[in-house]
């Protein structure tokens, strides 16, 4: 039997929105067909009327509770539902929620933090140059490691830092040190007079090492992306950087680091270069021009100090004779991999890789060849879905067991790079690969060489010596110098090698 | 080059945005890093997002627009009827939200504008109304926004309706807005029965002119001044407006009192005002309007100057595309409800009112009165959140709506298309709901978003301009 209930009380007070919300609350306990909970306004006594209830005189002060029941036995647990209801909306709110939720977008980063002078940005390259923009629109600098941004986008960003007065680091820039703070894959080096600006992250962190282990400290190393030496974005971030470390009094010499770059770029860039007041190197890679080790030996030649004899970890005698006539050079840094080619091929020809210095050397899926074959595992192609082989060297370790299998194959050529963001202790995977490779090579009666250039400091979170003793326990030749690791890895070749050249 | 670079004089802090290793590797070396949480902007939006961001006039474009709102001063300075405010004839109508048809209209939207063709004496009841809307001869339908003017719900102004006008001083900008009803069955919930055209006649033949002589009479009344009052007294200025009414009250009663218009209508009209919570929302939707306009036509900007609803679609203006609007079906309220209706009830969104939110008040100023936030069954903690991510959305805080509970937070203020596409955050709007079907009235009160859609496609024809320039 339906039942109506409808309670007037004097003297209670809750605002309409809070009665809308107890009023639905009390509408869905069961039994219930009908509720309103409401003030005495006209326009609530309107809505009752309009849904049935018959209310007797009241005030506008006067708290209407009208209720209809299917069956009026149930009035009491409908009325305990309005009390609960009632005490629901006048909680005290718990503490959950009340943190702030973080920033969406750069820009509001950089707005809620005004102590904040860089933005780093690594989402994916096709929205990395909106979030870059919010930094230089808000005048502070930027580092993108996102890569494959578009080109256009690259110089439409540095063209915009370069107004703002801001540097932007990248894209697909992997190296920066500022102030002591490492960015990316960067070495823990003392501060010093030198200012580094590099279009080539591994390029950049041998220079930096090696400036180190001289004794030299740098004062800022600025990435500023492979392409910035391109004749596309024509080295607007390497200039930026020129001008911040000219300007800078803590900086008394600068060397800029890249691959080869386009001829007309780098001809302006040495001219910009001479009109700078700061003294500026040139170790920019490509035939004829002086490697990495080269060029650090003229920096400290620059600043009135000999050329020291660059750390080297030689491995215990080998066990068999080196017959295979191949060299294979396994590196996680592109760089590194480039100053190795153009090193190696002044005594062996033509080196084929998948970062192939001309075109036509250029190797397959198998990342094989019919002669020496140098691999970069950090190039795009090899890094899809996957971490960086200075993280995670998995696919790098699996191909040095392969080479190792090939009776063509007479020495390994490897780079192992330290440094924040790299892994923690690369050569607890290595040792063990580089062991097995060596047993693998003499259970089939053939010798096998590794030789490593482990580009890092003792300052490292890794440490320079630790890593290189275990890998020279482990059978590996180690030295801190890519360029001298190289010449090594050649002459171990057989002499036929070498003096013949090979196909 | 001015340099503004800090990398090498002063000591790093950092902004992080993407994979969380970078940011770990900088924590691990002791330096302060905040980080964004960063997701994919809404679908297909990457390529004009990048577009937009790289126009060149931008920047400065959004930083002129955010500096024209913030600058304009809203006084009420006259009370006048729409007919000779607006040079309206007895067919002329103007309705809320983008340009819309009789045949594309809404319940509510019809059914107000068959209560003001029977209030001008256009037809004599509702029958001969629909006939003559149906017609689609003998009357013109015009969007308030073009004609400097906004109304709330389904915002129908005719002839013999009084307008608040409001003006900005130092540019002799005006813009208009009807006077509000209160609540129940009324003209903009789209309810036209014989006590609906009653009250509208007293509303012209009292209201209006008791106003308009208190108004003259006072001088300038500084809207905009008491907008910013109110928001520190738990009013957001759209769907809680007491603070303001009767701050407006204060203002003018004397005035009144002195008019020597008959006492009992002072009374009347003194009692209508102060028993109607929401009167003031009238005024703040025009002085949100009259802010906004000054941003309209800035090439290069991606501000939003305009939110508006007519029941059916919902429509933007943004401030670099001109008059073009960008529309998309109206959304239903998440809300609660009068009586026994349910949200089978409601009419989809509707009115000119979240021009409040536009300008950054109304839902963006949620943290200023909590009370609103039940509305969907939130809580206070909801109430902040709310502003602060309204704050990712927006161009910039306006300084005088400040928000004591949030720090004295300046209102997050002039929506940028690009910022919404970009977080997938919809502005939220507060609002009232009407009844689907014609002559119903109101049914509940809400929040509701705009329909995503519209921002990529206003940030589509931005893009499309900054290629255009290019």
């Amino acid at each position: 039997m339906t039942h109506t209930h409808v309670e007037l009380r004097s003297g209670a007070y809750a605002d309409s929105v809070t009665l809308l919300q107890v009023s639905k609350q009390v509408a869905q306990t069961p039994g219930v067909d009908a509720a309103q909970v409401a003030m005495a306004t006209e326009l609530n006594l309107d809505t009752l009327a309009t849904m049935g209830f018959d209310v007797p005189g009241t005030s506008p002060n006067d708290m209407v509770v009208a209720l209809r029941l299917a069956d009026g036995a149930d009035l009491a647990i409908a009325l305990a539902a309005v009390e609960q209801a009632l005490a629901d909306a006048t909680r005290r709110p718990s503490d959950e929620g009340s943190t702030v939720a973080p920033p969406r977008t750069v820009g509001s980063a950089l707005g809620r933090d005004g102590a904040a002078t860089l933005a780093l940005v690594s989402v994916p390259g096709e929205h990395a140059f909106v979030e870059a923009m919010d930094a230089v629109d808000a005048g502070r600098d930027v580092m993108v490691f996102s890569d494959n941004v578009p080109v256009e986008q690259e110089v439409a960003l540095k063209q915009a830092a370069e107004r703002a007065g801001v540097l932007v680091m990248g894209p697909d820039c992997g190296t920066a040190l500022v102030d002591g703070l490492g960015l990316g894959f960067a070495n823990a080096v003392r501060p010093g007079p030198v200012g580094i600006v590099a279009a080539s992250g591994t390029g950049c962190q041998q220079l930096m090492t090696l400036l180190e282990l001289a004794g030299v400290g740098v004062r800022a190393a600025l990435g500023v992306g492979g392409r910035d030496l391109s004749s596309d974005v024509g080295g607007l971030s390497t200039r930026q950087a020129l001008r911040l470390l000219d300007a800078d009094p803590g900086t008394e010499l600068v060397v800029v680091v890249s691959k080869p770059p386009a001829q007309e770029v780098a001809d302006a860039l040495v001219t910009f270069a001479d009109d700078l007041s700061t003294p500026v190197r040139m170790a920019l890679l490509g035939d004829g021009r002086p490697d990495l080790t080269a060029a650090a030996e003229s920096v400290l030649a620059a600043l009135g100090l000999p050329a020291p004899t660059w750390p080297r970890w030689d491995a215990p005698p080998s066990s068999g004779e080196v017959t295979g006539p191949l060299l294979r050079g396994l590196f996680v840094g592109g760089t590194l991999c480039d100053e190795a080619m153009l090193i190696a091929r002044e005594q062996l020809g033509p080196i084929h890789s998948n970062i192939p210095l001309s075109p036509e050397l250029a190797v397959d899926g198998t990342l094989d060849a019919d002669g020496h074959v140098m691999v970069d595992f950090g190039d795009d192609t090899l890094t899809r879905g996957r971490a960086h082989p200075m993280i995670d060297p998995t696919l790098r370790d699996a191909r040095l067991a392969e080479v190792a299998a090939d009776p063509r194959v007479g020495v390994v050529l490897m780079d192992v790079v330290l440094g924040h963001g790299a892994e923690d202790d690369p050569a607890a995977g290595l040792a063990p690969a580089v062991r097995d490779a060596i047993a693998t090579a003499s259970a089939d009666r053939r010798g096998l060489d590794v030789v490593v250039a482990c580009v890092g400091t003792e300052l490292d979170p890794q440490g320079l010596t630790r890593q290189a003793e275990a890998l020279a326990a482990a059978g590996a030749t180690v030295l801190a110098s890519n360029a001298e690791a190289t010449r090594l890895a050649v002459s171990l070749l057989p002499a036929a090698v070498t003096t013949g050249g090979a196909r | 080059m001015s340099p503004t670079s800090e990398l090498l004089t002063s000591s790093p802090s950092v902004v992080a945005v993407g994979a969380g290793m970078f940011a770990d590797a900088v924590d691990a070396q002791g330096v302060p890093t905040s980080r964004v949480d960063w997701q994919p902007p809404m679908d297909g939006t990457a390529a004009d997002l990048a577009t937009v961001a790289a126009d060149p006039l931008r920047a400065e474009a959004n930083a002129r627009a955010v500096a024209a709102v913030l600058a304009v001063q809203a006084d009420l300075v006259d009370v006048v009827p729409a007919g000779e405010l607006l040079g309206l004839g007895p067919s002329d109508f103007l309705h809320a939200g983008p340009p819309i048809t009789w045949e594309r209209a809404s319940g509510p939207m019809r059914g107000a504008l068959m209560g003001a063709a029977i209030l001008e004496g256009l037809v004599d009841d509702a029958d001969a109304a629909e006939a003559l809307f149906a017609s689609g001869t003998g009357y013109t339908l015009d969007p308030c926004h073009h004609h400097d003017a906004v109304g709330p719900m389904a915002g129908v102004v005719s002839a013999s309706m009084w307008m608040f006008v409001l003006e900005d001083a130092a540019s002799g900008r005006r813009t208009y807005c009807s006077l509000n009803e209160g609540l129940g069955k009324v003209l903009r919930y789209g309810a036209y029965g014989p006590e609906v055209i009653e009250k509208l006649r007293w509303m012209s033949g009292v209201l209006g002119p008791v106003l308009q002589s208190a108004v003259r009479a006072t001088g300038r009344v500084d809207v905009t001044g008491v907008l910013a009052q109110m928001l520190q007294m738990g009013d957001e200025a759209h769907n809680r407006n007491r603070a303001g009414t009767l701050m407006l009250l204060r203002d003018v009663v004397p005035a009144m009192v002195t008019s020597g218009h008959d006492a009992s209508d002072v009374a009347d009209v003194v009692r209508f005002v102060g028993g109607n919570d929401h009167f003031f929302l009238n005024l703040a939707m025009p002085a949100c309007k009259l802010a906004l306009d000054a941003a309209r036509g800035i090439e290069g900007s991606t501000m939003v100057v305009a939110m508006a609803r007519n029941g059916t679609d919902f429509g933007i203006q943004v401030a670099g595309t001109g008059d073009e609007w960008f529309t998309g079906p109206a959304q239903v309220a998440d809300g609660l409800f009068l009586g026994s209706y349910g949200p089978g009830d409601a009419n989809p969104d509707i009115g000119d009112s979240a021009i409040t939110e536009t300008a950054g008040i109304g839902g963006f100023a949620m943290a200023t009165a909590p009370a609103i936030v039940r509305l969907v069954g939130g809580s206070v903690p909801d109430a902040l959140a709310t502003t602060r991510r309204m704050a990712e959305i927006t161009l910039a805080e306006n300084p005088r709506w400040s928000i004591p509970v949030l720090e004295f937070m300046g209102a997050p203020t002039g929506i940028d298309v690009s910022k919404v596409c970009r977080t997938g955050i919809l502005p939220q709007i507060n609002t009232g709901m009407a009844g689907a079907v014609a002559g119903t009235g109101q049914v509940g009160a809400g929040l509701v978003t705009p329909p995503a859609s519209i921002f990529p496609a206003a940030l589509a024809a931005l893009a499309s301009r900054t290629r255009g320039r290019a």
